[in-house]
């Protein structure tokens, strides 16, 4: 079960295992530890081990689907599967069963990966500790007072508790990358427009992006090649191939960065970061330097607006996405009380009101509020524009540097509930990971080390250019390699053992 | 200074079609207000002659080939439904009584 995806591959390819035995394996090790973790809001047993034996069958026929055919994968919440229920984490969407699947999802099926089911998450990917679910927190497996990151908290938990090989997650804002960081995973944020949106339910449609929740680079790079590539049913879908990103992470794992130009964002390190989590930051940089990367301090002075630019934003987009759950055509409908013969907006309001959580509702009200006249250019019309320039900043970074560097999360896991009803607080966690966000450019986080001050997670980010998501794969599999060197195993060796209570 | 006070936040409540309870709007007012706070700076960021992103890839329409292709059928459709009747979506009456 601790094996890579790549391993798993490699042992249903020369017969070793099956995939009805890695699928139980993950089915059991779920019975035995979620009910301390609670990364799955939903398990499909029965379904799973159907499309494992399928895979058998293809294996034993010779004719695998692909690489990863067979090794199971748990799925975000937030991405729609035919046949499974869909919540998104929110109460409006309590046992609603879609009727189609999102495209990663098909991908996922073509490539014979079985299903394990939903993993839990911020109401609406709103939030970085997947307490603003309403079906509960999940916990961190390194210290399960903790909060997971979020808003993928789940599936971020699932990889690090070993009971999925393999996850998909969703960023938005750092929803992926976050919770890799506090958890000691890989996550990877791809090129916005890489991976098709369709079926992923929108939080801020022009910011979402669906990528690889691992426990090392080259599992990430195999499952972004597998859900990649153009899809004609999402209008922003960058059609163009997805690119050589396994064999980036190959090379990458030779640990040779001669000739890479590394890219320090003096805006996204020092103050407000913990000192554990910078220490470990530097440390890597000093790896990569002597890998024979070149080492540059590169300046984006907007990033310092780039949270408000995104809270901003998101809260934009999403009151108007979340519109359409509007008690109508699926979903929760709730009658108000005291009302005879309520209409159809009477029942909206009420339902409304029951079925998002105060996080949800928050970020909706500031949209309405920053869309509305009167408001709309001081607020939102000049966000867009700021938006503008933390691209520019992007732009004339990437004149100086191959990738730019950073921690992922300004600091460890934080205790459950210490953060819950302060949104600016929470908001914070967000600082490092926005800006790809707003620029549409992908990014990776990869484990760092512990921090020294609580033993816990750090991550360390690489951003590259748009459509370069390669360089993330390259020096990400580069600094994994000589922190694994230095280690002298993962570091999800070091993370306690659960199970002993449930 | 940027403030939303409780008689704008249950305006906005309303536009937003969300009932709030009396203690919602007394919690949701004060944390709207400091999250709008912190936000203003962007006022302050020189924007002459920046145009506005609104995406982040440049992108004009997208066409696809004008042919028929499959999607779902209507019970797949109305699956999710809280109520139908005759393969139709069955909702409260539309119209209100000053209407």
């Amino acid at each position: 079960m601790r094996r890579s995806a790549a391993e798993l591959a490699a042992d249903l390819a020369a017969g070793e295992t099956t995939s009805v035995e890695l699928t139980q394996a993950s089915l059991d090790r779920i019975a035995e530890v979620d009910g301390e973790v609670h990364a799955f809001l939903h398990v499909d047993a029965d379904g799973a081990l159907a499309q494992a034996a399928e895979s058998d069958a293809r294996r034993a026929a010779g004719d695998p689907a692909s690489l990863l055919d067979g090794v199971p994968i748990a799925v975000k919440d937030v991405l729609t599967t035919k046949g499974l229920p869909t919540t998104c984490g929110s109460r409006i969407l309590e046992g609603w069963v879609p009727p189609y699947d999102a495209t990663v999802v098909t991908r996922l099926r073509e490539a014979g990966l079985p299903i394990l089911g939903k993993t839990n998450m911020d109401e609406f990917a709103m939030g970085s500790s997947t307490e603003h679910s309403a079906y509960g927190p999940t916990h961190n497996p390194w210290d399960l007072g903790r909060i997971p990151g979020g808003s993928g908290g789940g599936s971020a938990a699932a990889v690090a508790s070993f009971q999925a090989p393999l996850a998909l997650g969703t960023d938005t804002g750092g929803s992926i990358r976050q919770p890799g960081a506090v958890t000691g995973t890989v996550g990877v944020k791809p090129t916005y427009g890489g991976v098709s949106r369709y079926g992923l339910v929108a939080l801020a449609n022009s910011l979402d992006q669906v990528g690889p929740v691992t426990r090392t680079v080259l599992d990430a790079a195999l499952l972004h090649e597998v859900i990649g590539g153009h899809d004609p049913r999402d209008s922003t879908s960058v059609d163009q191939p997805v690119g050589a990103l396994v064999d980036a992470a190959r090379q990458g794992a030779d640990a040779d960065l001669r000739g890479v130009r590394i890219g320090v964002v003096k805006e996204l390190g020092g103050e407000g970061y913990q000192a554990g989590v910078q220490a470990r930051f530097e440390e890597s940089v000093e790896l990569l330097v002597g890998a024979g990367a070149e080492v540059v301090e590169v300046s984006c002075p907007h990033f310092v607006h780039a949270l408000a630019t995104y809270y901003l934003i998101l809260p934009a987009e999403a009151s108007s996405n979340l519109a359409k759950f509007d008690a109508m055509r699926y979903g929760l409908r709730v009658l108000p009380e005291g009302i005879e013969a309520p209409s159809a907006e009477d029942v909206m309001r009420a339902t409304r009101e029951a079925g998002f959580g105060d996080e949800v509702k928050r970020r909706i009200i500031l949209g309405t509020y920053a869309l509305s006249s009167g408001y709309y250019d001081a607020y939102y019309g000049q966000a867009q524009k700021v938006r503008t320039l933390i691209s520019r900043d992007f732009t004339a970074a990437f004149e100086q540097a191959d990738v730019l560097v950073s921690p992922t999360a300004p600091t460890t896991a934080f205790k459950l509930g210490e953060k819950l009803d302060d949104p600016i607080a929470m908001y914070l966690n967000d600082l490092a990971t926005i800006p790809a966000n707003l620029s549409g450019v992908p990014g990776i986080s990869v484990p760092s080390g512990l921090a020294d001050e609580d033993g816990l997670p750090a991550g360390f980010q690489v951003l590259a250019p748009a459509l370069a998501d390669d360089r993330c794969y390259r020096v990400g599999a580069a600094l994994e390699a000589l922190l694994l060197d230095r280690w002298g195993g993962p570091l999800l060796d070091r993370a306690p053992a659960l199970g002993g209570t449930a | 200074m940027a403030e939303i006070t409780r008689d704008e936040l249950a305006h906005l409540a309303t536009l937003a079609r969300i009932d709030l309870t009396d203690a919602e709007l007394d919690h949701l007012a004060p944390q709207l207000s400091v999250i709008l706070e912190s936000v203003a700076s962007i006022q302050e960021v020189s924007d002459a002659d920046v145009p506005p992103t609104s995406h982040a890839l440049p992108l004009t329409n997208v066409f696809r080939e004008d042919v028929v292709v499959p999607s779902l059928t209507p019970e797949e459709a109305l699956s999710g439904a809280p109520e139908q009747e005759q393969q139709r979506f069955l909702v409260p009456r539309i119209l209100g009584d000053e209407q």
